[in-house]
């Protein structure tokens, strides 16, 4: 690969995601107070003692900003790892073997699906008591149902390819045709949708935070943090607007690099057919 | 062309599993599953395949509907967790959880309680609220006409302002316009509802003034200022959905105009406008109606927070607090109705692109 070859926009977003995973893994160190420290009066201004003014109990928000960056991209990356995980293991299990468990799973995944995510997350987040785990496992499960759906097409098309047959007479199980076969080629499209499902994780667990239904207070989190702070709007203070700006941030920069990748092995292999 | 497939690509995606998403078995890459039927449907299928597939996907949507309500209804009950006890909290003598229980039915066993509840439905009665007590069928009913009335006119502005940007940026390909467009709309989609939200609050409402903030909307105000209250929230909602839509809009385009029989037609000398009219336009419709479709679907979705941001009495609120004191028959209740809008959208999405285009009465 050459660094010349890749575009500004998606130096843009390598750089705004490093900067994020900076603040994310180095917070306690690079946060000039405690993530529940309360340094001085409520809904300071920006600028002055402290960068960004303080927020809606007068803790600095700048602290809180890089703590919520640890805990919204923690919590993201965990639930989208954890959908990856299951939704690719199903999805190529179905495209394998084929039959009643292709159906079954198939079926079943457009059912979850015919449930908008949010108005499902809400459904399942009323009865289930409130507790950070909990919240991972909702949304990954919720997001695997599209990592599914792509997942069975990508694998459909490559297990009727003759070096998978050619696998399947030599007496390979379905754990090396999962594995060795179909995981190595399909990669470059799952990547992709990695970054979109991540983007996607962000938005929403901010959402859900931010209607009070995520991570639970004094814990900072950049959609909880918006939720803290939305009071101040009506008097002209922008205090909500920061961390709602850093959750859009985060996500185009994902989008930016996404769109160069999708571009680059669209490019390189012609796409998978479709292209 | 090549340098557009990667958004085109990533834009298809949501297009092609809404059409699998309600058709049941998906024709294509199914890998030949036997279809279900005997000769006397097959034999119905070849006298009158358009009335065949119309029956068929809404019988498929009405079977889906009932069995999201399973999911809504008994998806609470097998969760862990006891209501009765989270109701009361933690210090609540067993005898006053029995006391709850017994007094909200929870003591029968779920299969009963679900057969009352589809049956109260059916009927319209969604039971009563446990936190209020008051009747949920009353309160949606207030409510559901003002989340309607607001997705109604996001859809109305944003609808014709995407496909007309998504044709505009097909035009200017590769151009300065196309690429301004390009950049904004995926910054656009990047961005959560609540921010758009709050910078519209923040600089229209309350620098400007133009407007006022909380978007309330009682029962006999006039039709004027209701539209007026409403401008806000639909402004979030448009720009929220715009992005997506046009995109979505540009690649399906895209997509037609670069097929073989588009080279057929330049290539006979055929002018532009002909070609767009005659070749390129009845191909798209089916793809852009489907677009919009799962747009309008996910406006029903956005609705929830653009209502919560602006104070908007209708039913996302509605859903949003009742989820936070746990008040199940409201939120089994708003879940329903959600899903059954989201699932009327696509399926009409499915039954209008069959329509628009013949090719797809007749899966292989």
């Amino acid at each position: 690969m050459k660094w010349r070859a890749i575009p500004l926009s998606a130096w843009i977003g390598l750089a705004g995601i490093a900067a994020a995973l900076f603040c994310a893994i180095f917070a306690p160190l690079i946060a000039p107070y405690g993530e529940r420290e309360v340094v001085g009066d409520i809904w300071l201004p920006i600028g002055g003692e402290f960068l960004l003014g303080t927020d809606n109990l007068g803790r600095d928000l700048l602290s809180r900003l890089i703590y919520g960056a640890q805990t919204t991209i923690f919590v993201a990356l965990a639930a989208t790892v954890l959908s990856f995980s299951l939704g690719v293991m199903l999805s190529f299990t179905a495209a394998v073997v084929g039959g009643w468990t292709d159906q079954g799973l198939s079926r079943l995944n457009d059912l979850m699906m015919s449930i908008p995510t949010l108005i499902f997350a809400l459904i399942v987040l009323a009865v289930l008591p409130q507790e950070l785990w909990i919240l991972i496992l909702v949304m990954a499960v919720l997001d695997s149902t599209r990592v599914f759906r792509l997942g069975r097409a990508v694998a459909v098309d490559i297990t009727v390819m003759e070096f998978v047959e050619a696998a399947r007479l030599r007496g390979e199980g379905r754990l090396w045709i999962i594995f060795r076969e179909i995981l190595p080629n399909t990669l470059s499209p799952l990547l992709a949708e990695f970054g979109l499902r991540f983007a996607f994780a962000v938005l929403f667990l901010s959402t859900l935070s931010f209607l009070g239904l995520g991570i639970q207070p004094p814990e900072a989190d950049w959609g909880g943090i918006v939720k803290d702070n939305k009071d101040g709007i009506i008097f002209g203070i922008p205090a909500a607007l920061i961390p709602g700006a850093a959750i859009a941030g985060l996500a185009i920069c994902v989008n930016l690099v996404v769109d160069w990748l999708l571009n680059r092995t669209a490019s390189l292999k012609g796409g998978r057919g479709d292209g | 062309m090549v340098q557009d497939s990667g958004p085109a690509e990533k834009g298809r995606q949501p297009q092609g599993s809404l059409a699998a998403g309600l058709s049941g078995p998906p024709p294509a890459n199914d890998g030949g599953a036997p279809k279900p039927g005997g000769a006397g449907l097959s034999g119905l299928r070849h006298r009158m395949p358009l009335a065949t597939l119309l029956i068929q996907r809404l019988g498929l949507s009405a079977l889906l509907l009932l069995a999201v309500s399973v999911v809504v209804f008994l998806g609470i009950e097998a969760l862990p967790g006891d209501f009765a006890q989270t109701y009361l909290g933690q210090s609540a003598t067993p005898q006053a959880v029995a006391n709850i229980r017994a007094e909200l039915g929870l003591d029968r066993p779920a299969v009963t309680r679900y057969f009352e509840w589809l049956g109260g439905v059916v009927q319209g009665d969604f039971g009563n609220s446990w936190a209020s007590g008051n009747s949920v069928t009353e309160q949606i009913g207030l409510r559901l006409g003002n989340t309607l009335f607001l997705a109604f006119w996001a859809a109305l502005v944003s609808v014709p302002l995407a496909v007309g940007l998504g044709m505009l940026a097909v035009h200017f390909r590769n151009r300065w316009p196309d690429r301004l467009i390009n950049v904004v709309s995926l910054g656009a989609i990047s961005l959560p509802e609540f921010f758009v939200g709050y910078i519209l609050i923040l600089f229209v409402a309350v620098q400007g003034g133009w407007v006022t903030f909380p978007s309330t909307v009682y029962a006999d105000m006039p039709f004027g200022q209701r539209l007026e209250a409403i401008i806000l929230p639909c402004a979030t909602l448009v720009l929220v959905v715009l992005a997506h839509m046009m995109r979505m809009t540009r690649a399906a385009i895209l997509n037609v105009m670069s097929s073989p029989y588009i080279e057929t037609a330049e290539l006979k000398g055929l002018d532009t406008l002909r070609i767009i009219a005659r070749h390129a336009a009845p191909n798209a419709v089916a793809p852009i109606i489907t677009v919009v479709a799962l747009n309008l679907a996910y406006l029903v979705v956005g609705v929830v927070v653009v209502e919560v941001v602006f104070v908007y009495p209708g039913m996302g609120q509605y859903m949003v607090d009742a989820v936070t004191v746990r008040d199940m028959p409201v939120v089994q209740a708003c879940g329903l109705i959600f899903a059954a809008v989201y699932i009327l959208l696509n399926m009409s999405a499915d039954i209008l692109s069959i329509l628009a285009n013949p090719r797809l009465r007749h899966p292989r």
